[in-house]
C-alpha cells in the first residue's frame, strides 16, 4: 500500500478530480498523455458547482484534502446523483426530498456536544473541534440497505483522530451519535406518521469507530457537505449499510453499553446494531446478494454482486472474529 | 356533449398517465438518460404502482359520485377504469420483474415465497387480473347475477394493496395513511349504501 500523497487542491482542481484519479487509464489510452488528459470534458452535472456556501475556514480545510490509499478507483457516481438521490428522512421519504426540502436547513454556526466517558467533554464549535485535523479525500463505495450502491468521493477526517482529541476513557466501549433535532427546518422530524423516532441516533463499537477506514465526513466532491448529505458533519463507515452513517451530527457520547440505534428501535428484526454489509444475510424484504450500482440504465440495471463487508473485508473482518454474523447482523 | 365523444375523451384520460410515463421513457432512451433519475427501473415501478392505486381509488369512487351527481354515464365507465387500473398494475409488475429483477426467475420465486409485501401485492394483482378478464360484455352476460358477486373482489384487492403499501413503507406512514383513509371511507360508504338498498 502506498503512502498518502500530500497534495494541495485548488478550486480549479475540483472538477478534473475524476479525470485525475483515472490518469493511468488515460495515459495508457494515448501516447500523447497530456492531450488525453484534456480531452474528455465532464458533463456539468457530474461535477460539483463552484459555489460553496460553507464558512471559509471549512472550505479551506476541505480544499487542503490529501488523497488516500483507501480510495477505490471505481467509476464515481455523478455529483448530481450523490446529492440529488439519497435517504435523509428528516427531510422527507422521497429520494429527491433531501435536496428539495433540505435547503432551509442552516448548518452554520454548528456546535457539537461531547459527553460520557471521556476527558474532553463539553460543547465545542465545529471549527475548534476540527482545527488542525488533516482532511483526506476518501473515495468509498456506499451500499444502501435497499440494495443500491454508489461510489462517492468524501472529504473528512479519520474518526480516530477526532475521537483521540476527545480523550475517551478506557472504560468507553461504544460511541453514540445523535442527529440535530430541528423540526422547523427538517419537515420529516415533525411527521405525525413517522415510523422512526427522531432525533436519529446511531452508534459504533469503539474499535469500529477507531478503525482507519471510519471517517467523519466534512465534504464531498471537493466541496463542503451539502445540507442533503448531512451538513456539516456526518459519519461514513464504508463496510456497513448506509443507514449507519448518521448525518448532521450534533452529539457524541462515549458509553460502556451498546447504544440503541434508531432502526433497531423501529424494527429490530430488519435492522441490527452492526449492520455490516453481508450478501449472505437477506433483509426480510429483499435479497442482499446483489446491488444496483447507480446510475443504472433502464434496460441494464447494472447489477453487481454484493461483497462481504462491502468489499472491505480484508481490512475489517478481523473486528468480528468469532462472531455469528447471521445473529449479529 | 355527445355521449360517444365523451366516452372517447374519457378513454384518452385513462391513457394520460401512460403518455406521461411513456414520454419520460422516450427521453431516457433517446436523449436524456437522467430523465428518470439514477435508478430509472425503480422510478418506473413506483410511478406505475402509484398510478394503479389512483385508478383503484377512482373505481371505488364511481358509485358514491354517481349517487351524488346522478351521472349514469359514469357508471358505465366503471369497467374501463377498472381495466386501466389492472393495466397500470401489470406495468408495475412488469417493471419490477423485467427491469428491476431482469427476469431472474429464481429471485422472482424467492421474493414471492419469502417477502410478505410481495405476496400480498401479487395476490391483489391476481384478483385484478380476474376482474379485468371478466370486464367484457360477453362475461357480464354469461355470468349474470354472479358477475356482481365476483366483482366484489375489488374490495379485498384494495385492502391487500393497502397492506402491500404499509409493508413497503420504511420510515414514514403518512402516504399510506392518506390512501388508507380514502379507501376506507369509500368502502364504508359502499357498505352503508349496500345495507340500505338490500
Amino acid at each position: 500500500m502506498k503512502a498518502p500523497v500530500g497534495s494541495k487542491l485548488t478550486e480549479r482542481d475540483v472538477t478534473p478530480e475524476a479525470i485525475y484519479l483515472n490518469r493511468r487509464q488515460y495515459l495508457k489510452a494515448s501516447a500523447v498523455g497530456a492531450a488525453a488528459l484534456m480531452a474528455p470534458a465532464l458533463k456539468a452535472s457530474e461535477a460539483a458547482p463552484s459555489v460553496d456556501p460553507a464558512p471559509l475556514w471549512l472550505q479551506s480545510q476541505n480544499k487542503q484534502a490529501s488523497s488516500s490509499p483507501f480510495s477505490t478507483t471505481e467509476k464515481l457516481t455523478p455529483y448530481e446523483y450523490v446529492t440529488g438521490y439519497n435517504n435523509f428522512y428528516e427531510f422527507g421519504t422521497g429520494k429527491d426530498d433531501p435536496e428539495k426540502k433540505g435547503q432551509d436547513f442552516k448548518p452554520h454556526p454548528w456546535q457539537v456536544t461531547v459527553s460520557g466517558l471521556a476527558e474532553g467533554t463539553g460543547t465545542f464549535d465545529l471549527e475548534d473541534l476540527l482545527k488542525g485535523l488533516a482532511v483526506e479525500e476518501r473515495i468509498y463505495r456506499l451500499r444502501c440497505v435497499e440494495a443500491w450502491s454508489m461510489v462517492i468521493p468524501w472529504l473528512g477526517v479519520p474518526m480516530a483522530a477526532l475521537l483521540k482529541r476527545l480523550k475517551p476513557l478506557s472504560s468507553a466501549r461504544y460511541v453514540a451519535f445523535e442527529t440535530v433535532y430541528r423540526p422547523e427546518e427538517m419537515p420529516g422530524q415533525g411527521s405525525f406518521f413517522a415510523a422512526i423516532d427522531y432525533p436519529y441516533v446511531e452508534g459504533l463499537r469503539m474499535d469500529e469507530a477507531m478503525h482507519p477506514l471510519t471517517l467523519m465526513a466534512t465534504g464531498v466532491y471537493g466541496r463542503s457537505l451539502p445540507n442533503q448529505n448531512g451538513a456539516p458533519l456526518r459519519l461514513v463507515v464504508p463496510w456497513k449499510y448506509g443507514f449507519k452513517s448518521i448525518k448532521s451530527i450534533r452529539k457524541i457520547t462515549f458509553t460502556d453499553r451498546q447504544p440503541q440505534t434508531t432502526w433497531e428501535k423501529a424494527n429490530a428484526r430488519e435492522y441490527g446494531f452492526y449492520a455490516n454489509v453481508n450478501p449472505a444475510v437477506d433483509h426480510p424484504r429483499w435479497s442482499q446478494a446483489e446491488e444496483r450500482r447507480l446510475p443504472s440504465t433502464l434496460f441494464a440495471s447494472n447489477r453487481v454482486p454484493t461483497l462481504p463487508f462491502n468489499g472491505y473485508a480484508d481490512a475489517v473482518a478481523g473486528l468480528y472474529q468469532g462472531m455469528d454474523l447471521t445473529k449479529y447482523y | 356533449m355527445d355521449k360517444v365523444l365523451l366516452t372517447r375523451w374519457f378513454w384518452w384520460l385513462l391513457l394520460l398517465p401512460l403518455i406521461f410515463i411513456g414520454t419520460r421513457v422516450f427521453q431516457v432512451v433517446w436523449y436524456d438518460p437522467s430523465a428518470l433519475g439514477p435508478d430509472p427501473a425503480q422510478s418506473l415501478v413506483d410511478l406505475f404502482g402509484t398510478t394503479a392505486l389512483w385508478f383503484l381509488c377512482a373505481v371505488l369512487f364511481v358509485t358514491p359520485l354517481q349517487a351524488l351527481i346522478r351521472a349514469r354515464w359514469l357508471l358505465r365507465q366503471r369497467r374501463a377504469l377498472g381495466v386501466a387500473c389492472f393495466g397500470y398494475a401489470l406495468m408495475h409488475w412488469l417493471s419490477y420483474a423485467g427491469l428491476l429483477l431482469e427476469w431472474q426467475w429464481q429471485n422472482l420465486g424467492q421474493d414471492l415465497l419469502n417477502r410478505p409485501y410481495i405476496i400480498v401485492g401479487f395476490l391483489a394483482g391476481l384478483m385484478l387480473l380476474v376482474l379485468a378478464g371478466t370486464s367484457n360484455n360477453v362475461s357480464v352476460r354469461a355470468l349474470g347475477r354472479r358477475w356482481r358477486i365476483l366483482h366484489r373482489l375489488v374490495y379485498p384487492a384494495a385492502l391487500l394493496v393497502l397492506i402491500h403499501m404499509f409493508w413497503v413503507a420504511r420510515s414514514d406512514y403518512t402516504e399510506v395513511a392518506l390512501y388508507s383513509a380514502v379507501v376506507l371511507l369509500l368502502l364504508l360508504h359502499r357498505w352503508r349504501h349496500q345495507t340500505k338498498s338490500s
